[in-house]
C-alpha cells in the first residue's frame, strides 16, 4: 500500500510535465519559423564561406562541400605551377579573404570606430542622464522633451548636412568623420536617465555626505550602479556602428586605410571576373564573428548585472 | 560633541510650504527626536541640517558657526539613511573608508592602483580606523562582503559603521529603524541608546513612530505641518501634552476623547460635573482626555459612569485592549487592562465606563491644554466620572 501512495505524487508529476498544449505548440512553431527565417541566411553564408565556387554555383555540396582541390586561376595568371596551385576550398576562402583585401586592418578600424564611439557615448551620456535625472533646475523637463525630440530625427534626414559640416572643415576621410557624428547618443541619455531614476536619492545623498563632487558621484556611484544599463546600450551602440555600411561609405571616399569592415565586403563584389562569393562569405563570417562572441559573453555579464542591482 | 541651532527655518517646494518659521535648539550631546506624521517637514528639516537641502530663509548654527554656506561634507555631520544607502559594488570595509578616503586623502592618492602604492601608510591608518570601528559595532567579519549579502540588521550596522568611522560632531538618523523586522528594531533600539551613551556624540534622530521617540530620546519634537508642537522629554510630552493634536499623536492606543460642557470653573460629561475646576472665565465644549490606561471598565450592574458595549477585545498577551462603543456607537472608546487581571468581558457585554480624574486632560474648543486643579485627592482608578 505504501508503495503506490508513494509512487503517486510521482506519476501525476510526470503527467503534468508532457502534457500536450495545443497553444504552446502553435507558439513553439511559430517562433522556430521565426528563428529559421533569421538563421537561414547565417546558414548560407557559413555554408558557402566553406564552399568551392563551382559547388556555389551548382548548389551542390550539402554544408560544407565536398572539400576536393581546385584550381585557383589567379594563381595560375601569376605563372605558378597548376600542381601548386591546387587548393581546399575553404582555406582558399578564408585565405583570400584575408589577404586580398587587408582584413585585419578593416577588423582594426571597426574596433577603433566603435570603440571611440562607445567611450565617447558614455563620457557624454552619463553626466547628461544625471542631471536630466537626479538634479532639480529650471528647464529640466523642457531639456529632456529636447531629449525625447531628437529620438525622432533619422539619420539619413541630416545625413547630408553633416557631411557638408565635416568636409567644410576638412575632416572626411578620417577617424573623425566616422566618429565625431555619433558621440552624442540622445537614445544613449535617455536610457540611462530612465535608469538613474531607479536608483535611489538616498545612495546620492549619502555620496554627498561623505564628501563626494557631483562629478565624483556620476563616476563612482552611479556608473559602477548602472553597469547592466551600460551593457545593453553597449550593444545597441556597438553593433550599430560595426555593422554601419551607410556612413562610413559617405565619407570614406579615397583611402582603404579608413575601411571599416562592411566597406570591406565590397571588395569581392562586381570584379572584372564576376563575384567571388567564397571569400566573400568568409569575409563576412569573420566580421560577424566578434560580435556574437562579444554577445554571447555579454549575455552572461547582463545576467550577473541583473542580479547585482538588487540593492534593496 | 557640539549644539546645533536651527533659527526661523522656512522652507517651501513650490507653493507648499514643508517648515513654517521652525526654531530648534540642540543640546550638545543630547538625543533628540523628531516625530511626526508622514509629510509633516521632519526629514526635510533633518536635510536642511545635513546641508542637502538649502532653506528658503533662516539661520543653521553648529557649535556657535554658521553653517548655511557650508556644504554637507564639511559640516562635519554623519547621516544614516532609512534605506541604509551602501555603496552596492564596494565592500563593507570600502563602504566605510569611503568618507575616510574623501576627507583625508588628496585626489591623486585616491586614485586606483596608483593611490594605494604612493599612500600606503595613510591607507593602512584608515584600515585601522576602519577595523577599530567594526570591532565596536561587532561587525569586523562582514567587512569583506558586499551589502547584497548582507542582511536588513547587518546593512543597518555598517551603514552605522560608515556614519560612525569618522568620528561626525553629530550623528543624523533618518528612520533608520523602519526597514528592520519587528523584533530587531526593539534590539536596535536598545543598541542606538547604548551607542549614543558610549560616543556621548549628540543625535537627530528622525522617526514616524512614536514609540521609538518616546522610548529613546532625551527630548523629543513633535512636529505637523510644519511647526513643531511641543519639545519637552517624553513623559513630559506625555503626562502633559499641550494641545489635543499631541495628546493624540502620541500614545498608542490613541488617547480616548470625551465631548463635554465646562461652566463656571467646573466641567461637566454627559450632563454630570467632575471633580476637577478649571477658570471660572471658561465657558463652552471643552474635550476630555483620558489614556487608554486611566479607563475604567466594570460590569454595567455597577450603575455608575457612562454606559457602552464592548465591541472589539485586542489581546496583546501582556494586556488586552477593550473597544467600548458609548452612547449607542457616537462615541468609541479603548481601554487597556492587565490580561487574566480578574475581570474580563465578552464581545457584546453591556459595561460602565469610569476614569480617574486626577489623570484627565481638559482641552479647550482650540485644543489647547487648560490647567486643572483637581479637586480629587489621587486615588488612581478610584473616582467616578459622576
Amino acid at each position: 500500500m505504501t508503495d503506490t501512495t508513494l509512487s503517486a505524487p510521482a506519476r501525476t508529476e510526470r503527467v503534468t510535465n508532457f502534457r500536450f498544449s495545443a497553444t504552446e505548440t502553435l507558439k513553439h512553431v511559430c517562433l522556430i519559423l521565426g528563428a529559421v527565417i533569421v538563421l537561414l541566411p547565417f546558414y548560407v553564408m557559413l555554408s558557402y564561406s566553406f564552399k568551392s565556387p563551382s559547388e556555389i554555383m551548382t548548389n551542390t555540396g550539402g554544408f560544407f562541400g565536398a572539400q576536393e582541390l581546385f584550381r585557383d586561376d589567379y594563381c595560375i595568371k601569376l605563372g605558378n605551377e597548376v600542381a601548386d596551385c591546387m587548393v581546399k576550398p575553404w582555406i582558399y576562402n578564408y585565405t583570400t579573404a584575408f589577404s586580398k583585401a587587408p582584413l585585419l586592418r578593416y577588423l582594426m578600424n571597426g574596433v577603433i570606430v566603435t570603440a571611440s564611439i562607445f567611450f565617447i557615448q558614455v563620457l557624454v551620456a552619463l553626466p547628461c542622464a544625471y542631471a536630466l535625472a537626479k538634479l532639480r533646475w529650471r528647464g529640466r523637463e523642457t531639456v529632456f522633451s529636447l531629449v525625447l525630440f531628437c529620438l525622432l530625427i533619422p539619420v539619413h534626414a541630416i545625413a547630408l548636412p553633416l557631411y557638408i559640416m565635416l568636409a567644410k572643415l576638412g575632416l572626411t576621410n578620417t577617424y573623425a568623420a566616422l566618429i565625431v557624428p555619433w558621440t552624442i547618443s540622445v537614445f544613449g541619455i535617455f536610457l540611462m536617465r530612465q535608469f538613474f531614476m531607479t536608483v535611489p536619492d538616498d545612495l546620492i545623498d549619502a555620496a554627498r555626505m561623505d564628501g563626494m563632487s557631483e562629478f565624483g558621484i556620476i563616476w563612482q556611484v552611479m556608473l559602477p550602479t548602472a553597469i547592466p544599463a551600460l551593457l545593453a546600450f553597449a550593444i545597441f551602440s556597438v553593433v550599430a556602428h560595426w555593422n554601419d555600411y551607410f556612413w562610413p561609405r559617405i565619407v570614406i571616399t579615397g583611402t582603404r586605410e579608413l575601411f571599416t569592415p562592411p566597406l570591406g565586403l565590397r571588395e569581392f563584389k562586381g570584379d572584372a571576373d564576376g563575384d567571388n562569393f567564397g571569400p566573400m562569405m568568409a569575409t563576412a563570417t569573420v566580421i560577424v564573428t566578434p560580435l556574437i562572441v562579444a554577445f554571447m559573453l555579454a549575455q552572461r555579464r547582463f545576467i550577473e548585472g541583473i542580479t547585482l542591482t538588487g540593492m534593496k | 560633541m557640539a549644539s546645533i541651532a536651527l533659527k526661523h527655518i522656512s522652507k517651501s517646494f513650490g507653493d507648499t510650504q514643508v517648515l513654517k518659521n521652525v526654531d530648534l535648539d540642540i543640546h550638545a550631546g543630547e538625543f533628540l527626536t523628531l516625530v511626526g506624521p508622514s509629510g509633516c517637514g521632519k526629514s526635510t528639516l533633518l536635510r536642511i541640517l545635513a546641508g542637502l537641502e538649502a532653506p528658503n530663509d533662516g539661520r543653521i548654527e553648529i557649535g556657535g558657526a554658521h553653517m548655511n554656506a557650508v556644504r554637507a561634507s564639511e559640516r562635519n555631520l554623519a547621516m544614516v539613511f532609512q534605506s541604509y544607502a551602501l555603496y552596492p559594488h564596494l565592500t563593507v570595509a570600502e563602504n566605510m573608508m569611503t568618507p575616510l578616503k574623501l576627507r583625508d586623502l588628496t585626489m591623486l592618492e585616491r586614485a586606483p592602483v596608483v593611490g594605494p602604492i604612493l599612500a600606503r601608510k595613510k591607507y593602512h591608518a584608515l584600515m585601522g580606523q576602519v577595523e577599530a570601528t567594526a570591532k565596536v559595532l561587532k561587525i569586523e567579519e562582514l567587512l569583506g562582503r558586499k551589502p547584497g549579502q548582507l542582511s536588513g540588521g547587518q546593512r543597518q550596522r555598517a551603514a552605522l559603521g560608515r556614519a560612525m568611522v569618522r568620528k561626525p560632531v553629530a550623528f543624523l538618523m533618518d528612520e533608520p529603524l523602519s526597514n528592520l523586522d519587528a523584533e530587531l528594531r526593539v534590539h536596535m533600539r536598545a543598541e542606538l541608546v547604548q551607542l549614543h551613551q558610549s560616543l556621548g556624540v549628540t543625535f537627530v534622530y528622525v522617526t514616524h513612530d512614536q514609540a521609538e521617540a518616546l522610548t529613546m530620546s532625551d527630548r523629543m519634537a513633535v512636529m505637523r505641518n510644519g511647526h513643531i508642537m511641543q519639545l519637552d522629554t517624553p513623559h513630559l510630552i506625555y503626562t502633559r501634552p499641550d494641545t489635543l493634536e499631541v495628546a493624540k499623536f502620541i500614545g498608542s492606543p490613541q488617547i480616548n476623547v470625551f465631548e463635554g460642557e465646562a461652566a463656571n470653573g467646573s466641567v461637566r460629561l454627559a450632563g454630570k460635573a467632575l471633580s476637577l475646576r478649571v477658570d471660572p472665565a471658561l465657558s463652552g465644549p471643552v474635550h476630555i482626555g483620558v489614556r487608554a490606561e486611566h479607563l475604567l471598565i466594570e460590569p454595567a450592574a455597577r450603575a455608575a459612569g457612562l454606559s457602552g458595549k464592548v465591541t472589539y477585545q485586542e489581546n496583546l498577551g501582556s494586556d488586552v485592549f477593550c473597544h467600548v462603543a458609548l452612547m449607542d456607537g457616537k462615541a468609541k472608546m479603548i481601554a487597556r487592562m492587565a490580561a487574566g487581571g480578574g475581570k474580563s468581558f465578552e464581545v457584546g457585554d453591556e459595561v460602565n465606563v469610569r476614569f480617574a480624574t486626577e489623570h484627565a486632560l481638559i482641552f479647550g474648543r482650540d485644543g489647547a491644554r487648560l490647567e486643572v486643579e483637581s479637586k480629587a485627592k489621587p486615588e488612581p482608578l478610584q473616582r467616578k466620572v459622576a
